[in-house]
């Protein structure tokens, strides 16, 4: 049985039925996962042994009768989240040697859901990035268009899943770190409403545009873990205390209708069409379209005029926010410490040795943003921006129910290319940082390859709380695996 | 030339929470090093701030207590700094939209004319580590790290040494009163920043401002500013201009000494704190708070003068400490007599506390009883000795005083038929003082008092003894 091909509903299944235990398939998952740590390098770290541990109590718990939402599904987890016992490095020389002693609220409920760790995916250093090539322990290929990037920041949590090394995988998204490397990888990412997911225990990129969300084979796969780890949190302030409904019931009553989005108005913003998007990327989001008419959607052409401004607001909002929370890596606590005897140089040196080339330059973007002098000019007007930025997605959400869109203008490119090219990579990102700007939810959806097999995906985008839209609609626009 | 001081103050008063600002870990003083940690306090990666909501309704109280306007909508922000004794290499405080603005705290004047400081603003903050220094290398302690503080900020309305610590002196007591701190100076509850500048008298525009930082004993504070003001007018009569730097006093050395000047000052890079949000506090929520604020101690001074016809002295000294002030109250209702009362609570009830060394809110003593108490002495059912001598038990165990006189049988007598027979008893055994006390030593009817006080057993009262004396002995 090739049990790291498996989707997370067909290994439940499997387990429910007495076809396999949960031990046979993290063994399965584990093995594959070892085999590519060579070629694809998903992993930063693999845990067999507490996986295994994990598995065989959860082999002992279902045996004894007892069920969980996730019990004995192997799942990936980004290296940004603190798995009590476990390194948590968010793929940084200043974090390595710092074992986390705390569970992340996304850990602590996968757990009570009976989920098994399999080990942790690599990613841009502090999910800086959005080609996991700023990783401290050196880049993930993508394991479908070999040679190339797998995407970023959650590049390796998209290789493990894609690449059949994980079923599925949790990733992080500041600004498309999920969804693009979903769509680099031919995956269902989903970035969550802002405040949906609890962001406690997560090593903090920019804290007011970062989500939690899955990465998975299947819109129902994805969905299943969105109930797990949905719904306020005490520990996290900005969580919000909005009922979490069964997410795989999106799409229940739609299902099997020859018109399962008949009455759904999906707007084409117009602005996510312009130039630079690749012909090919263009033809498999027309196609998307069409698919979604055919199945009785309304299309209708919507405007996001500030989309222009979303890179630059994004670059001053997230750098800002960098700056002061990539702070306490001072070595005074944990991880990386470069021994000095006086207190400040040993910052200098901890913190230039502990840092990459991108790290530096973002905390250097932002400390300057945030000047006495440009604080004015530069943070403070990215806020009023962000501000219309906002407005112009609930403008649009007023004539329509969601958004579909491309997710990024092309396919994922060579390993190396543009790697010294920040203005270029930072480009890339402008279909999906305007929904982190907004807060509203948006989902990676596998719309096809190009003709050179790059898997290409399509960007459906909800407001807030609009998750169980962006299920159903996204459930009917599935092509077969 | 004529000088006129300008002082300003910047107190942060640490809040009585039983928890930290933004984690579950506890606040209390003089644990071992590092024992109320958490990752939250401690920087973790990953670890966020959660609102300790009894921390905002303390700073609304103090707020209220001190006649601020209290902000509808208040956020916190980030100040950005380097610096091991913070964990998150930023504070959490308040820049611009603080909790708490305006108000004021009322003081005696240097020309004893009573007049307000204002309050500029108070704001919600974290406290940080604390650091220690030893050879080769130096330790930080996080139990401190998280522990909310208020920072209250007058206006430059103070104009010398003894105004600063009168204000500092009347804060303490409103804060102590509204319940929100312990100001306990010495765990340094109670720290304060001043700035301090001086300009030729009937000059408008401010001097050039010194900072003296972290400083928390008033009379550090008070020595610290006469030593600044008198470094300040030299440098001004010997025609030298003064920088805007910050100064630390040395309280061994006596003196203050440069820190840092304004060229070399920091930039804190202030920008909304994003890992919370902003505090909306309705009216209705701040009317609930108000509702349970004591009456301020000025006030309450000038009413208990009125009420009970105390002397200004008493109700100075009582309404100082609100536990005090409520015994007294409550005692001088239930029996009737405010002087007897205010007698009793500032000089007994004190010295119980000073030689027992036990808090009176911790000791058994009830308002009740020690009403009940004084009701008995006032309508001379037992003799001040009696009452005097019961008071400890009350304060330590507590009890009805009225039962423990009836069993123990310690009522006054009064029957002068029973005093007379122990009257003549006394003269009859003691010829010779008799002799003396006639030949004019005053001093011998003493010890013919004490002689009958002692065979009636302590019960007899003393006066009515000594008019019996002195009547026979005329």
């Amino acid at each position: 049985m090739e049990f790291a091909k498996m989707t997370v509903t067909e290994a439940l299944r499997g387990m429910r039925a007495g076809a396999f235990t949960s031990v046979e398939l993290t063994q399965g998952v584990l093995q594959a996962a070892q085999a590519a740590q060579n070629t694809i390098h998903a992993y930063v770290t693999l845990d067999a042994e507490g996986a295994l541990a994990q598995a065989a109590e959860a082999d002992r718990m279902r045996a004894a009768g007892q069920e969980l939402p996730l019990l004995g599904v192997p799942i990936a987890v980004k290296d940004n989240m603190n798995v009590k016992g476990q390194p948590c490095t968010a793929s940084s020389h200043i974090l390595e040697g710092y074992v986390a002693p705390y569970d992340a609220t996304v850990i602590a409920q996968l757990r009570a859901a009976g989920a098994v760790f399999l080990g942790r995916t690599n990613m841009d250093e502090f999910a800086l990035g959005s080609t996991t090539q700023t990783s401290y322990f050196g880049p993930t290929e993508n394991p479908v268009a070999r040679g190339c990037i797998p995407g970023g920041s959650s590049g390796g949590s998209a290789a493990a899943v894609g690449g059949d090394l994980a079923l599925c995988a949790l990733g992080t998204d500041t600004g498309g770190s999920i969804r693009q490397p979903a769509s680099h990888c031919g995956l269902v990412g989903v970035k969550p409403t802002y405040g949906r997911v609890s962001r406690y225990g997560i090593v903090a990129c920019a804290s007011s545009l970062d989500q939690v969300g899955p990465m998975t084979k299947t819109v129902e796969d994805a969905a299943l873990l969105m109930n797990v780890i949905s719904g306020q949190d005490a520990m996290d302030a900005t969580s919000l205390d909005e009922p979490v409904p069964d997410y795989t019931q999106a799409w229940i009553e739609s299902e099997g209708s020859e018109k399962p989005l008949a009455g759904i108005t999906l707007g084409i913003p117009k602005e996510y069409f312009g130039e630079g998007l690749d012909p090919e990327v263009h033809t498999r989001i027309e196609e998307a379209k069409m698919r979604a008419e055919r199945l009785g959607a309304t299309l209708r052409p919507v405007s996001l005029p500030n989309t222009a401004y979303g890179i630059p607001t994004y670059y001053i909002c997230m750098t800002a926010e960098i700056s002061a929370n990539l702070a306490r890596f001072d070595g005074v606590r944990y991880g990386l410490r470069v021994p000095c005897d006086d207190v400040i140089e040993q910052y200098k040196r901890t913190r230039a040795e502990g840092f990459g080339a991108e790290v530096k330059r973002r905390i250097l973007l932002g400390t300057f943003v945030l000047s006495s002098g440009f604080y004015d000019a530069y943070y403070n007007r990215a806020q009023k921006v962000r501000t219309l930025i906002r407005r112009d997605f609930e403008a649009a959400f007023a004539q329509c129910d969601l958004l579909l869109a491309p997710v990024t203008p092309e396919p994922a490119w060579p390993l190396g290319v543009y790697q010294n090219d920040p203005i270029r990579n930072y480009l890339s990102d402008v279909l999906t940082v305007g929904v982190n700007l907004a807060g509203c939810c948006a989902l990676s959806l596998p719309a096809g390859k190009t003709a050179a097999g790059k898997p290409v995906g399509v960007q459906l985008i909800g407001p807030n709380f609009g998750e169980m839209m962006l299920f159903r609609v996204a459930k009917a626009l599935e092509l077969p695996r | 030339m004529d000088y006129e001081v300008v002082i300003g103050l910047e107190t942060h008063v640490q809040l009585k929470t039983r928890t930290k600002m933004f984690c579950g870990c506890g606040t209390s003083f003089g644990a071992p090093p590092n024992s109320h940690v958490c990752p939250v306090c401690l920087g973790y990666p990953g670890a966020l701030p959660s609102m300790n909501r009894e921390a905002i309704r303390y700073t609304v109280m103090a707020g209220l207590m001190l006649g601020c306007r209290i902000a509808g909508y208040a956020k916190f922000d980030r100040k950005n700094y380097f610096y091991p004794d913070s964990s998150k290499d930023y504070q959490i405080t308040q820049l611009d939209q603080p909790l708490c603005l305006g108000g004021g705290v009322e003081i005696s004047g240097e020309d004893g004319v009573r007049r307000t400081i204002r309050i500029h603003h108070i704001h919600l903050e974290e406290d940080v580590g604390k650091l220690t220094h030893r050879a080769g290398c130096s330790g930080v302690d996080f139990n401190r790290a998280g522990v909310p503080l208020m920072e209250i900020v007058s206006e430059p309305d103070l104009r010398s040494a003894d105004e600063a610590i009168a204000y500092l002196t009347a804060l303490r007591e409103m804060m102590i009163y509204a319940g929100v701190s312990e100001c306990n100076l010495e765990e340094g509850n109670m720290r304060s920043d001043v700035n301090i500048s001086i300009r030729p008298r009937g000059q408008q525009a401010y001097g050039t401002k010194i900072e003296i930082k972290n400083m928390n004993t008033f009379s550090g504070i008070h020595a610290a500013l006469l030593f600044e003001i008198e470094r300040q007018k030299s440098a001004a009569a010997a025609g030298q201009p003064l920088r805007q730097e910050t100064r630390r006093w040395d309280p061994e050395l006596g003196e203050t000494f440069v820190m840092r000047t304004k060229e070399n000052a920091d930039d804190y890079r202030y920008f909304p704190e994003p890992d919370l949000m902003p505090i909306a506090l309705s009216p209705e929520q701040v009317a609930a708070w108000a509702a349970d604020l004591p009456e301020a101690p000025a006030k309450r001074r000038t009413r208990m003068i009125a009420e009970y016809g105390i002397p200004e002295y008493d109700a100075g000294v009582l309404s100082a400490d609100r536990a005090l002030a409520d015994l007294f109250e409550a005692a001088a209702k239930r029996c009737g007599n405010g002087k007897l009362a205010s007698n009793w609570v500032m000089a007994e009830v004190l010295a119980l506390t000073a030689k027992t060394s036990v808090a009176l809110t911790d000791s058994a003593l009830t308002a009740e009883a020690l009403g009940d108490l004084l009701k008995l002495l006032a309508d001379k059912t037992i003799n001040g000795p009696t009452a005097k001598a019961l008071l400890p038990e009350l304060f330590e165990k507590g009890g009805d005083p009225a039962a423990i006189v009836r069993e123990r049988g310690l009522g006054q007598v009064s029957d002068a038929d029973a005093i007379e027979a122990f009257v003549d008893a006394a003269l009859a055994a003691n010829p010779k003082v008799v002799a003396d006390f006639k030949a004019g030593k005053q001093a011998a009817l003493g010890f013919l008092v004490g002689q009958v006080m002692k065979q009636s057993k302590g019960k007899a009262s003393p006066q009515l003894v000594q008019e019996m004396l002195r009547s026979r002995l005329a």
